[in-house]
């Protein structure tokens, strides 16, 4: 008797979000299936890496990883020319952590500045992160909204904080908004619905869980994840059917394992390359929990993951 | 749990005389009010429909899919009212349900083959010509033979939707309990389990007005707990559509949050 592959069925679909405008403008989600499991249902796009930059100099990047970015990350638009450029990037994140109160409190304005010139630089898709400060974020994030207005930018992240500043930001100048919650499956649906009820399509929505990297609790964003993929797919949960984004590099590349010279860990082998391999690894664990967008910092990691979703497509 | 609005229905005067009149509006209100309080298909009960009984399902199925969009209950005993109901449903949003066949053999020879024919859900009422069973084992006995004519006629199990029928409690209190073994069992007849649904507020027919919302609440919360999957209820009764959400809730369905009882 032939091998019948045994399938699954599912009650409901990922929603498809659109990042971006003109050619390079990027959909995420839309599976009815799970992650690699394309036999069972339609998955209509593969998972998307963000390049990751900063308003400002990456000071506390691990040296083998300011290294890569050195002649560029002076001037954000320079980065975010040489990700889309040179490294070939999909999409570009840019991270306006210089606006932290405990990092160079830059303002809102200067913020919206660096916003418009990247914009002018790139045509790729901009994904538009705060300093995870939750009030200036709120600020912040205003002034970027009006900034990157028709460019259909993905705006984050609204917390349980912000939310209502940041949705009618995002809702005004018609961009798309990461939720994000603490690590928890019930406050991440609990954060869809306050935000819809703001009337906030929820076809726009992207969910961050929270993440964390391999060795400090990846498991539990993991598990996470299955959760809200399995809401939406097998409970038809429509609250919990926006696509999944993970912030990967900047929970990566501050772990010690990343960070410690070979010097003090020789048994650890060269730091560049455990770094690179600690981000790809962490990377790829959340793809294998549904995420439809990754945010990376190293172009080797990056390429790596790219390949194995190549292969597993 | 599938909620099926009971709202448009020729028993309540108003909707009555909408459809009488083929006045859109009332009919059309009262579709979309029940879906947006958590009616995933609407039941339309036209009565027994005899005089041109298609001409009004084929225009109410029309009338009340163009303002809500949800899947149709399609309650009449006229076949040729019901055919009329399952050429004019729009599929956009799910199949069509027949309400309903039973074991007594005139109506199950008329109505199984439409849900082959078309390929819709249908409710087998386990019923016969002697009436309703006292024993649940004998509902099963009856589900037996609407389970073999939906072979005969290529409708799938998990198409029929197996009603045991629900009894006054004021009138014969024993029966409630062997409803809600029915369930259980109906549930046992195939792999995957059986689907079931109820007319739930038959329950508390004939019981004073103050108790009908809590016999009617509490049973519904019994039912569920052995796997009623949808039942024929007012989905504008706000605190029954709370006691539904909170079993999903309690029995894992769907997942928790705080403002879960305003979705």
């Amino acid at each position: 008797m032939a091998f019948v592959v045994p399938k699954e069925t599912y009650n409901g679909k990922v929603c498809e979000v659109e990042i971006g405008t003109g050619p390079r403008a990027v959909k995420i989600g839309g599976e009815a299936a799970l992650p690699f499991l394309a036999f069972e249902g339609p998955v209509p796009n593969r998972p998307a890496i963000a390049y990751e930059i900063q308003d400002v100099p990456p000071d506390d990047w691990p040296q083998t990883l300011q290294d890569v970015y050195r002649d560029v990350s002076a001037d954000p638009v320079k980065w975010a020319k040489y990700c889309q450029d040179e490294l070939g990037a999909q999409m570009i994140a840019l991270r306006l952590i210089g606006t932290h109160p405990d990092r160079q409190n830059r303002s809102a304005e200067d913020a919206a500045k660096t916003v418009k010139d990247v914009l002018a630089a790139i045509d790729a898709p901009l994904i538009i992160l705060g300093s995870n400060n939750a009030e200036k974020d709120a600020q912040v994030l205003k002034s970027a909204c009006d900034a990157a207005s028709g460019r259909n930018c993905l705006i984050g992240k609204a917390q349980e904080a912000n939310y209502k500043t940041v949705v009618a930001s995002a809702m005004a100048s018609g961009h798309k908004l990461i939720a994000m919650s603490d690590l928890d499956v019930n406050l991440a649906k609990q954060l869809n619905i306050l935000i819809t009820q703001m009337g906030f399509d929820k076809d726009k929505i992207v969910t961050d869980p929270m993440s964390s990297a391999l060795g400090y609790g990846i498991e539990y964003t993991y598990s996470v994840m299955e959760r809200i993929r399995s809401a939406a797919l097998f409970q038809n949960d429509q609250t919990m059917s926006p696509p999944m984004v993970n912030d990967v590099g900047m929970y990566v590349w501050k772990v010690k394992e990343t960070m410690a010279p070979e010097a003090d860990q020789p048994s650890w082998g060269p730091v560049a390359d455990r770094g690179i391999g600690w981000e790809a690894t962490t990377a790829t664990g959340f793809l294998m929990a549904g995420s439809d967008l990754l945010i990376m910092r190293h172009p080797k990691a990056v390429e790596t993951v790219r390949k194995m979703i190549d292969e597993l497509v | 749990m599938l909620i099926i609005g009971e709202r448009i229905n020729v028993i309540t005067k108003a909707q009555r005389q909408a459809m009488q009149d083929r006045d859109k509006g009332p009919i059309q209100e009262m579709a979309i009010n029940q879906v947006k309080n958590g009616a995933g298909m609407l039941d339309i009960n036209i009565g027994p429909a005899e005089d041109r009984g298609d001409e009004l399902m084929d225009w109410i199925v029309k009338t009340v899919q163009e303002a809500a969009h949800v899947p149709l209950c399609l309650d009449t005993t006229n076949p040729v009212a019901m055919e009329a109901g399952l050429k004019a449903h729009d599929n956009s949003w799910g199949r069509a349900m027949i309400n309903s066949a039973s074991g007594e053999e005139e109506r199950l020879n008329m109505m199984m083959p439409l849900a082959g024919k078309y390929g819709s859900l249908i409710i087998g009422l386990t019923l016969n010509k002697q009436g309703i069973p006292a024993l649940a084992e004998d509902r099963c006995a009856i589900a037996a033979e609407i389970m073999g004519k939906a072979v005969e006629c290529g409708v799938p199990m998990e198409d029929i939707y197996l009603d045991p029928l629900i009894m006054p409690v004021p009138f014969s209190q024993e029966k409630s309990l062997e409803s809600i073994r029915a369930i259980r069992m109906f549930k046992e007849l195939n792999d995957p389990a059986m689907k079931t649904v109820v007319g739930l507020s038959n329950i508390s027919n004939g019981a004073p007005k103050t108790l009908r919302p809590l016999l009617n609440r509490v049973y519904t919360a019994l039912l569920m707990y052995e796997g009623l999957d949808s039942a024929i209820i007012d989905p504008l009764e706000r605190e029954m559509i709370e006691v539904i959400k909170t079993v999903d809730i309690l029995m894992g369905k769907t997942l928790y949050a705080h403002s879960y009882l305003e979705m």
